[in-house]
């Protein structure tokens, strides 16, 4: 049997998830990186992006997350997300509609524009579509 | 008739605030129950921010975070959780009196004191009490904001990392069930260690990027949650102790009418014997 280590995700809103996992990729702000049991401890932070978890018996699992940290010990991973969502509540009119409307804003821009703003939005709406279409792809 | 009149008349008015309490306790256990939900979905991101922090804490760090350093005491602060509004029984009396008997023990030691209040009713108190509030938040109603915290904690910080506070705590009331409220005092900073999970051994983190970044942030986002918990567990609170309040003081209003019914009763009765035996008596002399 694969080995396995306990995994946490929280948001600041509730539980996303909480058990056993053979291993989990993350989009951290370096890159993506995929942890596996006994993982040496680890600190980053986290991008807009998705949650990949195989849970012990090999079953996959994906979560949005909109930011925040990752802790990573021996024996226990911790995801403390800023927004977490299951992949299956996405919404993914409202992720296009959210894409559209950043691009727009930043085509447009006026003066009290900002675009620093804009530009984490529209990273939070493509990276929601890439969950999406992931889990279509299963 | 003695007294009938106003006997009666304060039936009426004791009935009208049973009814105002009663409405009330309904009220606070509609609110109670939203805001329990609330404790129990908030509770985990605390939970998981305090594990967190207590594995750095434990940690060989190559990067000293200045909350992890402990310094000599010559002046704390706290920050004091409060609810809005009154009629909550001895709520806050409670959780003032334990602040009160701790800050006797730091002017024994000479240490000085400072405030963040969130809360008319922490405001209040320390107006009268006098203590040097450097931040006072109130009005965040029945859906606490993380954003509504975030000034008050800003404060507190500030002072920490410029060393005009050299401890801080945090003071709330926490929500153990519907009949017990307790009021609680945490040490936020520097970060108490935990005893638990000590390792023998030196570790440290592999940072990605750095770890000043990381650790900065955090910090702040574990000082923000444990004060919005805070915030959440007290209003969880304030409705629970005056759903109860509310509960007893209806009762005490029943018990009051049916004393005050049965005293108007004996002296209706009183009266009509006395026009009797009047009555009577007249007639005798007449006849």
């Amino acid at each position: 049997m694969a080995m396995t280590v306990q995994l946490d995700v929280v948001s600041a809103e509730e539980k996303i998830f909480s058990g056993l996992v053979e291993s989990v990729q993350v989009t951290g702000s370096e890159g993506e990186l995929g942890v596996l049991p006994f993982h040496a401890p680890l600190l980053t932070t986290l991008k807009p992006g998705m949650v990949r978890i195989v849970k012990q018996f090999g079953e996959e699992h994906l979560i949005y997350v909109a930011g925040g940290v990752l802790e990573v010990q021996p024996d226990n991973i911790t995801v403390l997300a800023d927004v977490a969502v299951r992949g299956e509540d996405l919404d993914e009119q409202a992720a296009l509609d959210a894409q559209k409307r950043a691009e727009e804003a930043m085509q447009h821009a006026s003066a009290d524009f900002n675009y620093a703003e804009a530009a984490a939005q529209l990273a939070e709406a493509i990276a929601q579509l890439r969950v999406i279409q992931k889990m279509r792809k299963k | 008739m003695a007294g009938g009149k106003e006997i009666k008349s304060k039936i009426g008015s004791i009935n009208n605030t049973r009814k105002i309490t009663s409405a009330m306790e309904k009220v606070a256990v509609s609110k109670m129950r939203k805001a329990q939900d609330r404790v129990a979905a908030t509770r985990p991101y605390a939970e998981g921010m305090r594990k967190v922090i207590g594995n750095v804490a434990n940690g060989n760090l190559e990067y000293r975070h200045p909350y992890l350093v402990e310094r000599e005491v010559k002046r704390v602060g706290y920050i004091v959780i409060s609810t809005d509004r009154g009629l909550c029984g001895g709520l806050n009396t409670n959780e003032f009196k334990k602040v009160a008997t701790d800050l006797k023990r730091w002017n024994d030691q000479g240490v000085t004191t400072e405030f963040a209040v969130i809360g008319n009713k922490a405001t209040a108190f320390f107006k009268r009490y006098g203590g040097k509030v450097v931040a006072a938040q109130a009005g965040s109603g029945d859906v606490p904001r993380l954003a509504d915290v975030i000034g008050s904690v800003k404060v507190m910080l500030n002072a920490f990392d410029e060393g005009r506070i050299d401890r801080l705590f945090l003071v709330y009331n926490k929500f153990v069930n519907t009949m017990k409220q307790e009021p609680v005092i945490e040490q936020l900073l520097p970060l108490p260690k935990t005893d638990l999970a000590k390792r023998k051994h030196n570790w440290d983190y592999i940072y990605e990027p750095d770890p000043q970044p990381i650790l900065d942030m955090l910090m702040n986002r574990y000082m923000e949650s444990q004060v919005f918990q805070g915030v959440v567990e007290n209003l969880a609170s304030e409705q629970a102790a005056r759903m109860v309040a509310m509960k007893a003081a209806t009762d005490n209003a029943g018990n009051l009418m049916d004393e005050l019914k049965l005293v108007y009763n004996k002296a209706r009765q009183a009266a009509i014997t006395q026009e009797l035996s009047e009555i009577v008596a007249g007639a005798a002399a007449v006849g």
